[in-house]
């Protein structure tokens, strides 16, 4: 297990980080595409992508929050040794890592302050599967509209309604990514079964 | 280049830097606090686009810095010279091969697309700073959406001058919500800003804010029904290369009071006279 924790981190740090931060970038920057990220080999349960995006935004400044099957001793071991991240509940974490179900409620995460709306966590949701297609996202960073396959709707709508408060989401899958900030809209896709209203 | 870590900044200080980045183009508009370094230039000089620079640069990219829309000022140069030097990265003065743009106070004249980064340099990077002198005040006015103010000052630009006289730093809403200052790019470039397939990021050095717009944001420069917003420039062609729908210097070339008029972007000036365009003062 010791051994396990060394290994899995980014081998050239600098130019490895940048080219991850480009990919979450350009995901945070136009909600619905996805990206490619390597360079992290992290311990189960974390996938790849979620391993990349903890070492490349994450260190001893970014207190963080592991939900359900990320919470254990292999991926405690690997992010201490690799970035130093502090853990903590979510009431007080920058960062959150988990399933959907074992991230949520959302209520229990910072949403910001009106005056500091940036004081707030984003959550780094690991998916089984992750494409554009789905639910339909409108605002700024999409031309007309795109498509994410989120895990639900309702959240994310009444995450946006709070904007400039709310949360913001990174989608992990494998090596891709995807994201979806506050400022985004979320509807249910056309012909769903349970339609949910667009808010 | 291996005195320094990849595009000088330490690992740590990208890592806040890129937090900070994200967080803006998830608020469009709001003005992110960031710690931000000492750089090997006087603030005044690039210092906050430099360091957002360097947190979004990859090895791979190719970089372009204008300052007013030159390639080759002093700012332009020596913060050119300065990445090539730290981060390895091949630089280019033409528009569309550059991957990151840094600016000072201008958007180039050619479209931007979807593969680009537009990095503003900002001095003040509070709208309504000179409004309000107060930190906690500006904050609370934004968290209030209390922008009466920035249209109190348009007013009084009409009652003086006839006309909104606001020709720079020309304040814009972003997405309906936040107050933005674009950085002192001319009013002429205000259009731009909305609906751009770039990304757009704002760093402000000495004032430690990180702001930005993703792309296709709604940007709407701020007016009144009665007076609408015009993106204005001097009325002449340019001298050099005939553009007529381009933002022009004045350039004084003697001292009997002659002047000439040249595009401020000058790859897209160069371009178009090697394309053949010329223009009257043209050699």
């Amino acid at each position: 297990m010791q051994a396990q924790a060394l290994s899995g981190g980014f081998a050239d740090p600098a130019t490895q980080s940048a080219h991850a931060f480009r990919s979450i970038m350009e995901a945070m920057a136009r909600p619905g595409t996805l990206h490619g990220v390597s360079g992290a080999l992290p311990p189960a349960p974390l996938s790849r992508a979620a391993g990349a995006v903890l070492l490349t935004l994450c260190d001893t400044e970014t207190p963080a929050y592991l939900a359900g099957g990320a919470n254990c001793d292999a991926v405690h071991a690997w992010l201490a040794f690799h970035t130093g991240v502090p853990l903590v509940g979510p009431s007080h974490c920058r960062f959150a890592v988990g399933s959907w179900s074992a991230l949520t409620p959302l209520s229990a995460y910072p949403i910001g302050t009106s005056e500091y709306p940036d004081r707030s966590a984003t959550l780094i949701v690991e998916c089984p599967e992750l494409t554009d297609s789905g639910e339909i996202l409108t605002g700024p960073g999409i031309r007309n509209n795109a498509a994410l396959s989120l895990p639900e709707v309702a959240a994310f709508q009444s995450n946006h309604a709070l904007f400039p408060l709310g949360l913001d989401f990174i989608f992990t899958c494998g090596d891709r990514l995807a994201a979806l900030p506050r400022s985004t809209k979320v509807c249910a896709p056309m012909g769903a079964t349970e339609v949910t209203p667009c808010m | 280049m291996t005195d320094y870590n990849f595009a000088y900044l330490d690992e740590q200080t990208k890592r806040m830097i890129r937090r900070a980045i994200l967080k803006g183009l998830a608020i469009p508009g709001y003005q992110v606090p960031f710690a931000s370094r000492e750089m090997p230039m006087p603030y005044g000089w690039g210092t906050g686009g430099v360091q957002v620079s360097a947190a979004v640069l990859t090895p791979e990219d190719t970089f372009k810095v204008i300052d007013q829309g030159a390639d080759d000022t002093t700012n332009a140069v020596s913060i050119r010279t300065f990445f090539e030097r730290t981060a390895g990265v091949e630089t280019t003065t033409t528009t569309c091969d550059a991957s990151v743009i840094q600016t000072r106070h201008r958007i180039p004249e050619e479209p931007l697309s979807e593969g680009q980064i537009l990095v503003y340099q900002v001095p003040i990077p509070e709208p309504l700073r000179f409004l309000e002198p107060r930190e906690s005040e500006t904050r609370k006015m934004h968290s209030l959406e209390e922008y009466g103010l920035m249209h109190v000052k348009l007013y009084e630009d009409i009652s003086r001058h006839g006309h909104i006289a606001t020709s720079y730093a020309y304040p814009v809403k972003v997405e309906g919500r936040y107050v933005m200052d674009p950085s002192p790019i001319p009013k002429f470039d205000n259009p731009k800003l909305g609906d751009m397939a770039a990304i757009q990021l704002f760093g402000a050095g000495r004032e430690q804010r990180i702001y930005a717009l993703p792309p296709y944001t709604q940007v709407v420069s701020l007016d009144f029904e009665d007076h609408p917003f015009e993106a204005s420039k001097a009325d002449h062609p340019c001298g050099m290369c005939g553009a007529i729908d381009s933002y022009l210097d004045e350039l004084i070339i003697d001292d009997t009071g002659g002047r000439m008029f040249v595009c401020s972007d000058t790859d897209f000036c160069e371009a178009r006279q090697l394309a053949g365009h010329k223009g009257k003062d043209a050699a």
